[in-house]
């Protein structure tokens, strides 16, 4: 098992050089499937079949001595929102259960073509929206740290499945910091790309202005080996950024020598848990340690991030999601109770009411049965938040409400992006904690959906000014939770986050750290 | 801007979602809620500021006018809940 | 339509606008009024599908005919994940449009999401163009020959791009069973041309919609072909009605889906009198009721009412994030500008002034499709002699494409062979009595000239042929000869006659000339 679950680049080092097979090390990571996930719940399917036949068809290609892409033989878990041809995507929701897309994403196809070993599809929750897994229509995913509390979301499945060693590394999207954030509750490393360095064809979409897929692994030199494998232009994405991806492993070793960290003075205020900020501030002095200088700086317009992305995400969602209606794919409600349900409105508005006029007007203000089948759809195969979130963003793209909520989000933000933008013509990378605190207990926030959308305070902004950010483990609560640290670069500067969290990865151990399942 | 529940139902029809009576009270407040937090934004002036609707500044991308193979009819209609031999059924959309 | 090939004679008589100068509806349904008590305002909106290969967003074929849904991929199925990237040439050739409607060109463009439900709307959203068109503020001129109505400049208030939806098929006789969805048709690239409401009549319509056609077609990008649906109209239509108060408006009504121009006549025309009738009744204004959509029903030839929910015109458009922005300059948009070739109303004006056709007789050439131009050309150039260029066109070739329903593509006679006729029948070697027969003989055997004039026992006649026919007639006809003699020279034409019956070959002028030189030697 070691050399599965350290180190993704030191497994594709030892199948390089032949000291395991990929078909053991994929042997490996669905025993510990077998062995852990029935508490963890990470995974919504595992293709055993599949990624056996796919190790084992990289094993033989290697042993004939022909060649054999960047991640030959070295298994992926994906997050259930990327399509794989032939294979369930569900996107955590009802509505899904039974789609099976055509293509693959174009993430998908490079790391097929990367011959990445794909073990399956892991937890999230619906249609990305949350940061706890809890809204995945099929069951929660737990913390591997303490199972009864949450992975943090929504790409929980993919930070669990790191965590508790079921595969190597994984693949993520962030919204709002749905890689980041389960990174850091799950004591792993989860890099945001910039947005456009990653083709978003195939991913299926929340707020297509904001979603970005990247990688969830154990440190930053994996993420850079599996960001190397993943990103570049893509032709069928026209979000997709026409400049040349960079060989982000060969630059991870360069030097850190007067890297100027920003420091946000923003960040630390109310709702910052003491063991969070005692952690992030040590991790500032190891970096100054390091030789790194630190600078007081300030976003003053990341105080209104939350207010913005919960107009944004929701307006693009309420678009997003109108596919879904039950008529071209997935799931349809059942016509013949539909109708009935029609029927029996329509004698009941003609017998409430005693005049002809008013009862024939209680008749025609019921759904036609098209629109009900649309309206039965979606109320059966949606869950509560994708539902609240689908509202929310009706509402503020309707009319009257546009310029209030949708244009007045898009102004601020530019404000946004503009404080960004100031703030790194000071400094090079800005510093600070991933989350206002370690995992909380499943249900804990259930109720209360906006102290849910406050938990991304720290992650909203970066996927606003569509600049890259890593979330890295920095310590630990006295519970044994993990917390994390963010580090944000401008964007199209992968390389100098990846840099920094290596360095910082080779003087401490947080990121070696694994829970206890046994 | 209070939201009233007729606001929401009015919201409901409009994005497709039947809510029971229950569902539309608990989404007035929690939707009333959301937006009143949302209000917030209205103490910034932004007269002058150019909406970001595009977070990469990116322009004219386009593809050749080329074309290439579409999906097998059965691929196609492979996922529709409805179907027959050629095409996507749905309830008679006659007068809608 | 059926009159891609017609001859302006033949459009449907039309009860002319009663009073000159009045800009009463000249609508047939009211003759019965001398000046209609209002003034009709008409709208336009012309959805054309542009002549690409492949859809607007994917790489699927635009190409109509194909089975149902075997012209769909993820993008335009809107299957999760799929996303769209703009095809290129739709845009150019939605940009020469809107340059040779004379639009202005702003320098940035976006695309925005128009959001409803439809079963052959797959997104749940139709990509098209908001607040910032592509183009905006331009103009086509309409004119009359027939002077119906004055030559006016109809303004263009937008011309946008944008992808269409797909087909919803309905048996009726079914009833109540399911609706039948097509997809092949979602994301064929569309060219949404917006008129201001400067039409005043069906008639102007009809004009507005045919010069519209023409320069689509000439343009090159849009075959214009409205049985396939490449073309599709809906018009918003109102009243303006003098009352002692004031002239007030009526409610604007947008009349759907009317499939051949001589429809929209008469869907016009109908609605003119329908919303009189309706205001007499009701006396409702614009404002008082929300806009109305009326359907066209071709058998009946009536307007109806379609069934329309309040919230959903509520399109809750935004900027599509999907999709990048198109940005242009000044030097693109010359450039594009420049390479649009001559226009239909240009091509008129030259052939008016250059080829000194009356305006009549432009107008019949240049409303064909720019090959028949071209080939009016070419016969004009080569016979150096633009009149009887255009009447040989406007009626020998054009009565025989719209006999046999040719394009002028199709039609047997190249240009080069009908001026090797003219230049014949010019210097004698062809009758020009015989032309028209010959002409004919040439399409319908797709013959050149020689081989017709063989067919048809045509040979030419030489000089001496002529003079020893001469000298024989002149000695059968002694008493001609001397009539001629005393100083009747016109009895001469006798000897025309006589020497058609011998020889019918002969150039009667040639035959007249001989005798008389004769006659004057003996
Ligand atoms: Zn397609």
């Amino acid at each position: 098992m070691g050399s599965v679950s350290t180190s993704a680049t030191r497994l594709r080092d030892d199948l390089a050089a032949g000291r395991i097979s990929s078909v053991e090390a994929t042997r490996a990571c669905l025993d510990r499937i077998h062995q852990v996930d029935g508490r963890v719940q990470a995974f919504l399917r595992v293709d055993a079949e599949g990624a056996m036949a796919a190790a084992a068809d990289v094993d033989r290609r290697r042993s004939q001595g022909l060649p054999v892409g960047l991640l030959a033989g070295v298994p992926i878990a994906l997050k259930d929102i990327l399509c794989t041809r032939g294979q369930p995507t569900t996107c955590g929701s009802k509505m899904l259960e039974r789609f099976v897309p055509p293509y693959d994403a174009t993430v998908v196809r490079k790391l097929r073509e990367a011959d990445a070993v794909i073990l399956g599809k892991v937890n999230l929750d619906e249609f990305a929206m949350g940061g706890s897994t809890e809204n995945s229509a099929y069951f929660p995913t737990r913390n591997p740290w303490d199972l009864e509390r949450v992975p943090g979301g929504s790409s929980g499945g993919s930070a669990a499945c790191v965590a508790a060693e079921m595969a190597p590394w994984s693949i993520g999207t962030d919204t709002g910091g749905s890689i980041r954030q389960p990174a850091a509750l799950c004591g792993i490393t989860g890099l945001k790309p910039t947005y456009g360095r990653v083709s978003r064809f195939g991913l299926v979409a929340f707020a297509s202005s904001l979603d970005q897929a990247g990688p969830m692994t154990h440190s930053a030199e994996d993420a850079a080996l599996l960001l190397e494998a993943i990103a570049g232009h893509d032709p069928l994405d026209a979000t997709s950024a026409d400049v040349p991806a960079p060989r982000y492993t060969a630059e991870l070793d360069k030097p850190l020598d007067g890297l100027r960290l920003g420091l946000v003075r923003d960040h630390y205020g109310a709702g910052l848990s003491s063991e969070v900020e005692a952690a992030v501030r040590e991790a500032v002095r190891i970096f100054e340690s390091l030789g790194a200088r630190t600078v007081d700086i300030s976003l003053p317009h990341s105080k209104y991030g939350i207010a913005t992305y919960y107009v944004i995400a929701p307006c693009e969602a309420s678009s997003n999601l109108a596919r879904y209606d039950g008529v071209h794919f997935g799931y349809r409600t059942d016509e013949p109770s539909m109708l009935a349900e029609l029927e029996a409105e329509r004698r009941a508005a003609l017998a409430s009411s005693g005049d002809s006029a008013r009862a024939e007007a209680a008749v025609a203000a019921i759904d036609s049965p098209l629109v009900r089948l649309y309206r039965r759809t979606r109320a059966e195969g949606f869950g509560p938040e994708v539902k609240r979130r689908v509202m929310l963003g009706t509402y503020a793209l309707s009319a009257g409400y546009y310029d209030a909520y949708y244009l007045k989000a898009l102004k601020v933000r530019r404000l946004i992006r503009n404080d960004y933008d100031a703030a790194f013509e000071n400094v090079d990378l800005i510093i600070g904690p991933t989350t206002p605190a370690a995992a909380y207990r499943l249900g804990e926030k259930a109720n209360d959906p906006l102290a849910m959308y406050l938990e991304d305070l720290y992650t909203v902004t970066a996927n606003l000014a569509g600049v890259p950010g890593i979330s890295i483990p920095c310590g630990s609560t006295a519970a044994g939770l993990p917390i994390g640290l963010q580090l944000q670069a401008p964007a199209f500067q992968e390389s100098r986050l990846l840099r920094a969290a290596h360095r910082f990865q080779r003087v401490t151990d947080w990121h070696l750290r694994r829970p206890d399942l046994s | 801007m209070a939201l009233s529940r007729a606001d929401v139902e009015k919201v409901s029809l409009l994005a497709r979602l039947q809510l029971g009576p229950a569902e539309l009270d608990r989404l007035t407040g929690e939707l009333g809620r959301i937006v009143d937090f949302v209000e917030q934004l209205s103490e910034l002036e932004t007269r002058e500021i150019a909406p970001l609707a595009h977070a990469l500044d990116v322009a004219n991308v386009f593809a050749d006018d080329v074309v290439k193979p579409s999906l097998p009819r059965d691929e196609a209609l492979a996922n529709a809940p409805k179907r027959d031999d050629e095409c996507y059924r749905v309830p008679a959309v006659l007068g809608e | 339509m059926s009159d891609k090939v017609s001859n302006p004679t033949s459009t449907p008589t039309h009860t002319p606008a009663s009073n000159a100068g009045s800009d009463a509806a000249g609508n047939s349904a009211s003759n019965s009024a001398s000046t209609a008590p209002y003034e009709l305002v008409i709208g336009l909106e012309v959805h054309v599908q542009l002549a690409t290969q492949s859809k607007l967003f994917c790489r699927c074929s635009t190409r109509f005919g194909a089975e149902p849904n075997t012209q769909t991929c993820p993008v335009c199925i809107g299957l999760p994940g799929a996303l769209p990237v703009m095809n290129r040439e739709a845009y150019q050739l939605a940009l020469r449009t809107a340059l040779a409607l004379h639009c202005e060109i702003p320098a940035f463009t976006k695309w925005d999401r128009k959001n409803y439900y439809y079963p052959d709307l797959p997104k749940g959203y139709q990509i098209s163009q908001f607040d910032l068109p592509m183009s905006r503020n331009g103009w086509l001129e309409i004119r009359d020959p027939k002077g119906e109505f004055a030559p006016k400049r109809v303004r263009i208030t937008r011309a946008h791009l944008e992808e269409d939806a797909g087909k919803s098929m309905h048996d009726e006789v079914a009833g109540r069973a399911d609706s039948r969805i097509d997809l092949n048709r979602t994301g064929t690239p569309l060219l949404e041309i917006v008129s201001e409401p400067d039409l005043r009549s069906p008639r102007e319509a009809k004009a507005y919609l045919t010069e519209l056609r023409l320069l689509l077609v000439y343009l090159g990008v849009s075959d214009c072909n409205m049985q396939e649906g490449s073309l599709r109209v809906d018009a918003n239509v109102n009243l303006h009605i003098a009352t002692p108060e004031g002239t007030i408006a009526t409610p604007i009504v947008e009349v759907k889906n009317v499939n051949s121009f001589r429809a929209v006549e008469r869907a016009l025309a109908f609605e003119a009198e329908r919303q009189y009738e309706a205001w007499l009744e009701t006396g409702q204004r614009k404002g008082d009721v929300p806009k109305q959509t009326r359907g066209w029903d071709d058998q009946r030839q009536i307007t109806y009412g379609q069934r329309h929910k309040e919230e959903s015109s509520d399109y809750r458009y935004f900027p599509d994030p999907d999709l990048a922005p198109v940005t242009i300059t000044v030097e693109q948009v010359e450039r594009i500008r420049a390479g649009l070739g001559e226009l239909p109303a240009a091509t008129r004006t030259r052939l008016e002034s250059d080829y000194q056709l009356p305006a009549y007789d432009a107008d019949v050439i240049v409303n064909q499709e720019s090959a028949f131009v071209a080939y009016y050309l070419a016969v004009a150039d080569g016979c150096g002699d633009g009149k009887q260029a255009a009447n040989w066109l406007t009626q020998e070739v054009l009565r025989l494409m719209n006999e046999r329903n040719w394009t002028i593509g199709q039609f047997p006679v190249p240009a080069s062979g009908l001026v090797e006729l003219l230049a014949a029948v010019k210097s004698g070697k062809a009758p020009a009595t015989r032309a028209k027969e010959l002409f004919g003989a040439m399409v319908d055997g797709s013959l050149a000239l020689d081989a017709a004039m063989e067919r048809l026992g045509i040979a030419a006649v030489s000089s001496s042929e002529i003079e020893s026919l001469c000298r024989q007639l002149l000695a059968d006809n002694p008493r001609i000869v001397a009539d001629v003699k005393s100083g009747k020279a016109q009895a001469a034409a006798s000897l025309i006659g006589q020497a058609k019956k011998r020889n019918p070959n002969v150039n009667p002028n040639d035959v007249r000339a001989t005798c008389l030189k004769l006659i004057e030697q003996m």
